[in-house]
Protein backbone atom coordinates (compact mmCIF):
# COMPACT_ATOMS: atom_id res chain seq x y z
CA UNK A 1 0.00 0.00 0.00
CA UNK A 2 1.52 3.63 -0.69
CA UNK A 3 2.48 5.41 2.08
CA UNK A 4 0.18 8.78 2.38
CA UNK A 5 1.67 12.09 2.73
CA UNK A 6 0.41 12.98 6.45
CA UNK A 7 -2.18 15.73 6.71
CA UNK A 8 -2.02 18.35 9.22
CA UNK A 9 -6.03 19.12 11.01
CA UNK A 10 -4.98 21.55 13.16
CA UNK A 11 -5.81 24.99 12.60
CA UNK A 12 -2.10 26.56 13.28
CA UNK A 13 -0.29 24.15 11.23
CA UNK A 14 -2.60 25.01 8.28
CA UNK A 15 0.61 26.59 6.10
CA UNK A 16 2.69 23.56 7.08
CA UNK A 17 2.02 21.07 3.89
CA UNK A 18 2.03 24.34 1.66
CA UNK A 19 5.66 24.97 2.44
CA UNK A 20 6.51 21.43 2.27
CA UNK A 21 5.21 21.31 -1.02
CA UNK A 22 6.77 24.74 -1.98
CA UNK A 23 10.07 23.43 -0.90
CA UNK A 24 10.06 19.89 -3.31
CA UNK A 25 8.65 21.90 -5.83
CA UNK A 26 11.89 23.96 -5.96
CA UNK A 27 14.06 20.83 -6.51
CA UNK A 28 12.41 19.02 -9.82
CA UNK A 29 11.86 22.27 -11.75
CA UNK A 30 13.92 24.86 -11.53
CA UNK A 31 17.00 22.92 -10.49
CA UNK A 32 20.33 23.60 -12.70
CA UNK A 33 20.44 19.47 -13.34
CA UNK A 34 23.82 20.53 -15.30
CA UNK A 35 25.78 21.36 -12.18
CA UNK A 36 23.67 19.50 -9.83
CA UNK A 37 25.88 16.78 -10.43
CA UNK A 38 28.67 16.70 -8.61
CA UNK A 39 32.11 17.03 -10.98
CA UNK A 40 30.49 19.62 -12.34
CA UNK A 41 29.35 21.54 -8.97
CA UNK A 42 33.04 20.66 -8.06
CA UNK A 43 34.53 22.24 -11.49
CA UNK A 44 32.18 25.29 -11.43
CA UNK A 45 32.75 26.32 -7.88
CA UNK A 46 36.65 25.49 -7.73
CA UNK A 47 36.71 28.22 -10.80
CA UNK A 48 34.53 30.67 -9.23
CA UNK A 49 37.00 31.14 -6.89
CA UNK A 50 40.16 30.82 -8.95
CA UNK A 51 40.63 32.69 -12.01
CA UNK A 52 41.77 30.01 -14.20
CA UNK A 53 42.55 26.27 -13.40
CA UNK A 54 44.52 23.62 -15.55
CA UNK A 55 43.30 20.20 -16.23
CA UNK A 56 45.69 18.48 -13.75
CA UNK A 57 44.37 21.02 -10.94
CA UNK A 58 40.84 20.48 -11.47
CA UNK A 59 42.06 16.66 -11.26
CA UNK A 60 44.22 17.24 -7.97
CA UNK A 61 41.31 19.40 -6.34
CA UNK A 62 37.81 17.20 -7.34
CA UNK A 63 39.74 14.18 -6.83
CA UNK A 64 38.74 12.55 -9.85
CA UNK A 65 40.35 10.47 -13.02
CA UNK A 66 41.03 11.97 -16.55
CA UNK A 67 38.07 10.48 -17.88
CA UNK A 68 35.78 11.08 -15.99
CA UNK A 69 36.73 15.32 -15.62
CA UNK A 70 36.74 15.68 -19.46
CA UNK A 71 33.15 13.99 -19.86
CA UNK A 72 32.01 16.59 -17.09
CA UNK A 73 33.98 19.69 -18.47
CA UNK A 74 32.83 19.11 -21.97
CA UNK A 75 29.10 19.40 -21.33
CA UNK A 76 29.94 22.53 -19.03
CA UNK A 77 31.55 23.84 -22.01
CA UNK A 78 28.94 22.50 -24.51
CA UNK A 79 26.39 25.01 -22.26
CA UNK A 80 28.72 27.53 -22.50
CA UNK A 81 29.43 27.36 -18.43
CA UNK A 82 32.89 27.11 -19.05
CA UNK A 83 35.35 28.35 -21.84
CA UNK A 84 38.11 25.69 -22.24
CA UNK A 85 41.70 27.52 -23.59
CA UNK A 86 44.41 25.32 -25.03
CA UNK A 87 47.74 25.82 -25.33
CA UNK A 88 51.81 24.78 -24.83
CA UNK A 89 54.01 25.63 -22.16
CA UNK A 90 57.38 24.82 -23.47
CA UNK A 91 56.66 21.34 -25.35
CA UNK A 92 53.91 20.82 -22.74
CA UNK A 93 50.43 21.00 -23.65
CA UNK A 94 48.17 22.03 -21.50
CA UNK A 95 44.18 23.29 -20.63
CA UNK A 96 42.82 25.54 -18.98
CA UNK A 97 39.58 26.17 -17.93
CA UNK A 98 37.63 29.67 -17.13
CA UNK A 99 34.22 29.87 -15.79
CA UNK A 100 31.83 32.65 -18.22
CA UNK A 101 29.29 34.78 -17.11
CA UNK A 102 27.08 32.24 -17.75
CA UNK A 103 28.22 29.43 -15.86
CA UNK A 104 28.67 31.91 -13.01
CA UNK A 105 25.04 33.49 -13.15
CA UNK A 106 23.84 29.11 -13.51
CA UNK A 107 26.69 29.07 -9.96
CA UNK A 108 24.53 32.26 -8.46
CA UNK A 109 21.39 31.01 -9.02
CA UNK A 110 22.01 27.09 -8.33
CA UNK A 111 23.03 28.62 -4.53
CA UNK A 112 19.67 31.29 -4.25
CA UNK A 113 18.01 27.78 -5.01
CA UNK A 114 19.82 25.70 -2.59
CA UNK A 115 19.15 28.46 0.05
CA UNK A 116 15.31 29.00 -0.82
CA UNK A 117 14.92 25.60 -0.41
CA UNK A 118 17.35 25.66 3.26
CA UNK A 119 14.46 28.79 4.00
CA UNK A 120 11.62 27.08 3.01
CA UNK A 121 12.16 23.96 5.42
CA UNK A 122 12.87 25.83 8.08
CA UNK A 123 10.10 27.80 8.13
CA UNK A 124 7.98 24.92 8.55
CA UNK B 1 4.30 -31.92 31.51
CA UNK B 2 5.15 -28.78 29.48
CA UNK B 3 6.53 -28.24 26.46
CA UNK B 4 9.87 -26.67 28.33
CA UNK B 5 10.23 -29.46 30.49
CA UNK B 6 9.41 -32.42 27.94
CA UNK B 7 12.96 -30.63 26.63
CA UNK B 8 14.94 -30.92 29.38
CA UNK B 9 13.57 -34.18 30.27
CA UNK B 10 14.62 -36.01 26.33
CA UNK B 11 17.90 -34.05 25.47
CA UNK B 12 19.15 -32.27 28.30
CA UNK B 13 19.92 -34.17 30.64
CA UNK B 14 22.81 -32.29 32.73
CA UNK B 15 20.36 -29.50 32.60
CA UNK B 16 22.42 -27.05 35.43
CA UNK B 17 26.00 -27.76 33.54
CA UNK B 18 25.34 -26.98 30.04
CA UNK B 19 25.34 -23.15 29.35
CA UNK B 20 23.54 -22.54 26.25
CA UNK B 21 21.05 -20.53 27.57
CA UNK B 22 23.90 -17.61 28.73
CA UNK B 23 22.81 -14.26 27.43
CA UNK B 24 23.56 -13.84 24.24
CA UNK B 25 25.25 -10.32 23.36
CA UNK B 26 23.07 -7.18 21.17
CA UNK B 27 23.70 -7.24 17.64
CA UNK B 28 24.58 -3.54 16.88
CA UNK B 29 25.21 -2.14 13.51
CA UNK B 30 28.76 -0.47 12.40
CA UNK B 31 27.06 2.67 12.04
CA UNK B 32 23.95 4.20 13.07
CA UNK B 33 20.80 2.88 10.33
CA UNK B 34 19.21 5.64 9.03
CA UNK B 35 15.22 4.66 8.62
CA UNK B 36 14.46 7.90 6.91
CA UNK B 37 16.32 9.22 3.08
CA UNK B 38 18.05 12.61 3.56
CA UNK B 39 15.81 15.46 3.40
CA UNK B 40 15.72 18.46 1.01
CA UNK B 41 16.97 19.92 3.31
CA UNK B 42 19.60 18.17 4.68
CA UNK B 43 20.60 17.28 0.75
CA UNK B 44 20.83 20.90 -0.06
CA UNK B 45 23.15 21.72 3.16
CA UNK B 46 25.45 18.64 1.67
CA UNK B 47 25.35 20.61 -1.62
CA UNK B 48 26.46 24.18 0.08
CA UNK B 49 29.23 22.49 1.94
CA UNK B 50 30.59 20.78 -0.78
CA UNK B 51 30.49 23.63 -2.89
CA UNK B 52 31.91 25.96 0.20
CA UNK B 53 35.12 23.42 0.37
CA UNK B 54 35.43 22.91 -3.32
CA UNK B 55 36.08 26.99 -2.77
CA UNK B 56 38.21 26.52 -0.15
CA UNK B 57 40.48 24.67 -1.51
CA UNK B 58 40.24 26.08 -5.34
CA UNK B 59 41.67 29.01 -3.29
CA UNK B 60 44.27 27.77 -1.07
CA UNK B 61 47.01 28.54 -3.38
CA UNK B 62 49.37 31.31 -2.52
CA UNK B 63 51.30 32.95 -4.78
CA UNK B 64 53.31 33.99 -1.92
CA UNK B 65 56.52 32.39 -2.50
CA UNK B 66 58.24 31.05 1.10
CA UNK B 67 61.75 30.71 0.68
CA UNK B 68 61.32 34.12 -0.55
CA UNK B 69 59.78 34.82 2.67
CA UNK B 70 62.79 33.42 4.01
CA UNK B 71 65.30 35.39 1.87
CA UNK B 72 64.06 38.50 3.09
CA UNK B 73 64.38 37.98 6.36
CA UNK B 74 67.61 36.65 6.37
CA UNK B 75 68.58 39.86 4.57
CA UNK B 76 66.62 41.70 7.20
CA UNK B 77 68.24 40.53 10.58
CA UNK B 78 71.75 41.82 9.98
CA UNK B 79 70.21 45.29 8.66
CA UNK B 80 68.62 45.49 11.37
CA UNK B 81 71.62 44.52 13.97
CA UNK B 82 73.80 47.20 11.69
CA UNK B 83 70.97 49.60 11.86
CA UNK B 84 71.34 49.46 15.82
CA UNK B 85 75.00 51.02 15.50
CA UNK B 86 74.57 53.42 13.13
CA UNK B 87 74.56 57.69 14.74
CA UNK B 88 72.98 59.27 11.88
CA UNK B 89 69.17 59.05 11.26
CA UNK B 90 69.90 59.58 7.18
CA UNK B 91 72.26 56.37 7.41
CA UNK B 92 69.51 54.45 9.19
CA UNK B 93 66.65 55.72 6.90
CA UNK B 94 68.78 54.77 3.81
CA UNK B 95 69.80 51.84 4.84
CA UNK B 96 65.98 50.44 5.61
CA UNK B 97 64.94 52.15 2.33
CA UNK B 98 67.67 49.87 0.70
CA UNK B 99 66.52 46.86 2.52
CA UNK B 100 62.75 47.55 1.29
CA UNK B 101 64.25 47.68 -2.13
CA UNK B 102 65.79 44.23 -1.64
CA UNK B 103 63.33 42.31 0.35
CA UNK B 104 60.70 43.27 -2.62
CA UNK B 105 63.03 42.37 -5.96
CA UNK B 106 63.84 39.00 -3.91
CA UNK B 107 60.15 38.45 -3.20
CA UNK B 108 59.18 39.68 -6.96
CA UNK B 109 61.49 37.10 -7.93
CA UNK B 110 61.25 34.21 -5.94
CA UNK B 111 56.71 34.94 -6.57
CA UNK B 112 58.43 34.56 -10.18
CA UNK B 113 59.69 31.56 -9.30
CA UNK B 114 57.28 30.01 -8.09
CA UNK B 115 54.62 31.01 -10.43
CA UNK B 116 56.58 29.71 -13.38
CA UNK B 117 56.98 26.41 -11.56
CA UNK B 118 53.26 25.45 -10.43
CA UNK B 119 52.13 26.69 -14.19
CA UNK B 120 50.47 29.49 -12.53
CA UNK B 121 50.15 32.95 -14.62
CA UNK B 122 52.05 35.54 -11.85
CA UNK B 123 49.44 38.14 -12.88
CA UNK B 124 46.67 36.65 -13.08
CA UNK B 125 44.14 35.13 -10.65
CA UNK B 126 46.15 34.71 -7.28
CA UNK B 127 49.24 36.84 -7.40
CA UNK B 128 47.15 39.59 -9.14
CA UNK B 129 44.68 39.28 -6.11
CA UNK B 130 47.56 39.77 -3.98
CA UNK B 131 49.31 42.32 -5.46
CA UNK B 132 46.03 44.30 -5.79
CA UNK B 133 45.54 44.58 -2.06
CA UNK B 134 49.24 44.91 -1.13
CA UNK B 135 50.51 47.64 -2.92
CA UNK B 136 47.84 50.58 -2.02
CA UNK B 137 49.01 50.09 1.80
CA UNK B 138 52.66 50.16 0.69
CA UNK B 139 52.40 53.36 -1.08
CA UNK B 140 50.83 55.19 2.09
CA UNK B 141 53.40 53.74 4.25
CA UNK B 142 56.29 54.93 1.74
CA UNK B 143 54.14 59.16 2.21
CA UNK B 144 53.98 58.81 5.73
CA UNK B 145 57.27 57.88 6.05
CA UNK B 146 58.52 60.67 4.09
CA UNK B 147 56.30 62.91 6.58
CA UNK B 148 57.40 61.62 9.23
CA UNK B 149 60.93 61.71 8.56
CA UNK B 150 60.69 65.65 7.56
CA UNK B 151 58.55 65.94 10.70
CA UNK B 152 61.63 64.57 12.67
CA UNK B 153 59.52 61.89 14.13
CA UNK B 154 61.58 59.05 13.00
CA UNK B 155 60.88 57.38 16.12
CA UNK B 156 57.52 56.56 14.89
CA UNK B 157 58.53 55.07 11.62
CA UNK B 158 59.64 51.20 13.41
CA UNK B 159 55.59 51.16 14.10
CA UNK B 160 54.39 52.50 10.81
CA UNK B 161 56.47 50.24 8.70
CA UNK B 162 55.14 47.69 10.67
CA UNK B 163 51.36 48.52 10.97
CA UNK B 164 51.14 49.19 7.49
CA UNK B 165 53.23 46.60 5.99
CA UNK B 166 50.92 44.17 8.79
CA UNK B 167 47.79 45.96 6.55
CA UNK B 168 49.53 45.06 3.07
CA UNK B 169 49.98 41.84 4.07
CA UNK B 170 46.43 40.97 5.56
CA UNK B 171 44.73 43.16 2.77
CA UNK B 172 46.39 40.92 0.02
CA UNK B 173 46.08 37.51 1.09
CA UNK B 174 42.41 37.99 2.14
CA UNK B 175 41.79 35.15 -0.81
CA UNK B 176 45.29 33.56 -0.18
CA UNK B 177 45.85 30.95 2.00
CA UNK B 178 45.60 31.72 5.78
CA UNK B 179 48.85 31.45 6.88
CA UNK B 180 49.35 34.57 4.76
CA UNK B 181 46.64 36.75 6.52
CA UNK B 182 47.43 35.73 9.92
CA UNK B 183 51.15 36.80 9.57
CA UNK B 184 50.26 40.28 8.56
CA UNK B 185 48.02 40.35 11.64
CA UNK B 186 51.28 39.16 13.70
CA UNK B 187 52.89 42.45 11.74
CA UNK B 188 50.24 44.71 12.75
CA UNK B 189 50.59 43.46 16.51
CA UNK B 190 53.97 44.47 16.17
CA UNK B 191 53.48 47.38 14.95
CA UNK B 192 51.18 48.55 17.93
CA UNK B 193 53.59 47.41 20.00
CA UNK B 194 56.16 49.38 18.26
CA UNK B 195 53.93 52.86 18.84
CA UNK B 196 53.20 51.43 22.71
CA UNK B 197 57.21 50.53 23.40
CA UNK B 198 59.96 52.78 23.81
CA UNK B 199 61.88 54.44 20.79
CA UNK B 200 64.87 52.57 21.34
CA UNK B 201 63.27 49.12 21.26
CA UNK B 202 62.12 50.08 17.13
CA UNK B 203 65.40 47.92 15.90
CA UNK B 204 64.14 44.94 18.14
CA UNK B 205 60.60 45.22 16.74
CA UNK B 206 62.06 45.41 13.19
CA UNK B 207 64.18 42.55 13.23
CA UNK B 208 60.87 40.47 15.28
CA UNK B 209 58.90 41.51 12.08
CA UNK B 210 60.57 41.97 9.47
CA UNK B 211 63.32 38.89 10.38
CA UNK B 212 61.63 36.23 12.42
CA UNK B 213 57.94 36.49 11.39
CA UNK B 214 59.62 36.61 7.64
CA UNK B 215 61.55 33.31 8.36
CA UNK B 216 59.02 31.27 10.45
CA UNK B 217 56.07 31.73 8.21
CA UNK B 218 58.56 31.64 5.08
CA UNK B 219 58.67 28.28 6.09
CA UNK B 220 55.51 27.46 7.00
CA UNK B 221 54.25 28.31 3.54
CA UNK B 222 57.13 26.81 1.91
CA UNK B 223 56.62 23.41 3.28
CA UNK B 224 52.50 23.77 3.32
CA UNK B 225 52.21 25.75 -0.25
CA UNK B 226 54.18 24.46 -3.15
CA UNK B 227 57.38 26.34 -2.23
Amino acid sequence: MARQPALSHGRGRKSRPAQAERAADLAPHSLDRLIHERTRLGIVSALAVADSLTFSDLKKLLRTSDGNLSVHARKLEEAHYVSCTKYFDGRQPKTSYRLTIAGRRALERYLDHMEALIRATRER
Amino acid sequence: MGPGSLCAAKFLTAYGAVGIFCEVSVVRPFRPRRHEPPTLHERAMEHLRFIRETMERASSFTAVPGWGLVLVGLTALPVSLLSGRLSSRESRLALWLAEAVVALLLAGWAMDRKARRLGVPMLSGPGQKFALGFAPPLAAGAVLTAVLYRAGLEGLLPGTWLLLYGVAVVAGGTFSAPAVPLMGALFMGLGAGAFLGPPAWGNLFLAAGFGGLHIVFGVLIARRYGG
